[in-house]
């Protein structure tokens, strides 16, 4: 594990460069590291998935699926794949301050 | 009379049953089992239907064979599940009660999830063999398949027994070469995992086989639906595959019982202890097999192995004591390779697929991640283990833990 400096505040990131703290997430460091995943500008309908993560996670233990997001959250998957392309899943549970989401085997 | 029920007469229900029967004193259990079908499959079978390898009657018998005789049988669908009142209705209007409840339910495909994929050329060139018939009716088609583009595409994880897809595309290689016509089809592995598996070391010694093979890959594709008029499956993103075979692995989920008891995720798995077995909600709920949301792999072996430590939880629990947490998401897979060879991988929640040898360390006869005649008479042997052995819940010579031993780093 390493800390690194993203607007302003120390963050704890595992290898793969997710928070593994997300209590230290601002919507600053949402910026940056939307930005690091090359998405510009953070729009409402990103945010309004950012909140859904983060509030779905914090509930649940464990970041939503894309299927959740569709099922609970009524975010349309095409939608989440304009959005965060490549990975809408990994890229968003990354933005939104949560580690990886757990695949399985 | 303590009212144990179980519902699912699959392979998880029936090793459960055959446990408990012998564990349980049964001057003060009685145990109940409910399945809407009298026949078992034998699912791992169904691969080989297509290919002509084995046959409808290879791969069914009647339940009522592998259940024990003290354990009452009823044949009826599964309506609802009244966790809050500890009862269960079942479609033929019945309604049992019960002091403690396994969910053994397992998991089905779905086709209806995917836009456009159960279109008017399902079953005349979209075919899936994660059921018998479909597995029947590929059989058919693929008789008198002259070639083209195949493209084998799973939907969406997780599905049960993953490396089914892949074993399917090693057969068809070498049914394909043997009809003397593997140069005029195209094999072509559409999948949503970055790779061949869904753990790094395995992927790359499987991406290899791929190669080697002459199957190409296309990763991290996930299926949006299906165009059937023009053959094409479009990703969420816009990527287009063109067919002129398409079999597909739709997407897998819990019976919809679960959905209506408001027992499961978006799944309809229904959230289990990963270790204990036991269901996230209520005490006196247990699940296994492919019914529960575990991360391990849903696979008849991972079934077996569960069944050891919940047979040990449940005695635990109502005696009251304290359940040892054991699961440890053992999972023990023979992956059938073509050509009378085949593969063999053994991990856990936290340890990957390595190479080395198995049972016996340094002896096998099994060899792990490496292609073998033997491990090809280990998958073959499996369903004579499956009906003698594994579903009666006899011990077999493998630990439910998984070993290190033998594997090597
Ligand atoms: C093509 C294929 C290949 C496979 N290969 C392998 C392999 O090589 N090795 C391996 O270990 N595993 C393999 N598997 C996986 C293995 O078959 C399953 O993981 C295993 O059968 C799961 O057991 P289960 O008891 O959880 O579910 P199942 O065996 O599917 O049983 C569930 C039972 O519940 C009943 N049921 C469900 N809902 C209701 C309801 N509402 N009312 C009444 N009854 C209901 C069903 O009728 C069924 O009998 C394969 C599977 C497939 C499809």
């Amino acid at each position: 594990m390493a800390t690194k400096e993203i607007a302003g505040v120390q963050v704890e990131l595992d290898d793969e460069g997710f928070m593994t703290n997300p209590e230290q997430w601002n919507e600053d460091i949402a910026r940056a590291l939307a930005a690091e995943e090359g998405i510009t500008e953070l729009t409402d309908k990103h945010w309004e998935i950012i909140n859904f993560v983060r509030k779905d996670a914090k509930e649940k233990g464990q970041v939503p699926t894309i299927r959740r997001m569709n099922k609970a959250g009524g975010i349309a998957t095409k939608d989440l794949y304009e959005l965060f392309p490549n990975g809408p899943a990994k890229k968003a549970a990354k933005i939104s301050g949560y580690p990886k989401p757990q695949g399985c085997v | 009379m303590k009212k144990l029920l179980i519902l699912g007469a699959g392979t998880a229900g029936t090793i459960m049953a055959n446990k408990l029967s012998q564990q349980l004193n049964l001057n003060e259990w009685h145990i109940t089992i409910v399945d809407k079908d009298e026949t078992h499959y034998y699912q791992p079978g169904f691969l080989f239907i297509p290919f002509q390898i084995y046959s409808r009657n290879d791969v069914i018998k009647p339940s009522r064979d592998y259940l024990p005789p003290s354990v009452e049988v009823i044949v009826s669908g599964i309506d609802i599940i009244e966790a809050d009142k500890n009862r269960v209705k079942l479609t033929n209007n019945k309604v049992l009660t019960y002091d403690y409840l396994i969910i053994a339910t397992g998991s089905q495909i779905n086709p209806e999830e995917t836009e456009g994929l159960k279109n008017g050329n399902w079953y005349k060139n979209i075919f899936e063999f994660y059921t018998l018939e479909g597995a029947c009716h590929l059989q058919k088609f693929l008789k008198h398949w002259t070639g083209g583009k195949l493209v084998m595409n799973i939907v969406e994880m997780p599905i049960k027994c993953p490396v089914a897809p892949l074993e399917f595309l090693f057969l068809a290689d070498w049914w394909f070469t043997e009809k003397g016509i593997r140069d005029k089809v195209d094999l072509t592995f559409v999948t949503p995992l970055p790779g061949a598996f869904t753990k790094p070391k395995a992927s790359k010694i499987l991406n290899s086989f791929l190669d080697k093979k002459n199957i190409n890959l296309v990763s991290e594709f996930n299926t949006g639906s299906v165009d059937g008029e023009n053959n094409k499956i479009i990703s969420f993103d816009g990527k287009e595959i063109e067919y002129d075979l398409l079999v597909t692995v739709p997407t897998n989920m819990g019976d919809p019982v679960i959905e209506r008891s408001g027992l499961g995720d978006e799944l309809n798995f229904v959230p289990t202890n990963k270790n204990t077995l036991q269901s996230k909600q209520h005490e006196n709920i247990f699940v296994i097999g492919d019914a529960t949301d575990l991360p391990s792999s849903k696979a008849g072996s991972v079934a077996h192995f569960q069944a050891d430590v919940l047979t040990e939880n449940f005695m635990r629990h109502i005696e009251g004591l304290p359940m040892l947490e054991e699961f440890d998401g053992h999972a023990n897979c023979f992956i059938e390779s073509g050509f009378g060879k085949g593969l063999l991988i053994d991990f856990n929640y936290d340890v990957e697929p390595l190479p080395g040898k198995f049972p016996l360390p340094g002896i096998g006869p099994f060899s792990l991640l490496q292609e073998t005649k033997m491990n090809h008479w280990g998958k073959m042997m499996f369903r004579w283990v499956y009906w003698n052995l594994l579903l009666k819940g006899s011990e077999l010579p493998i630990e439910a833990q998984m070993t290190m031993a033998g594997k090597r780093l």
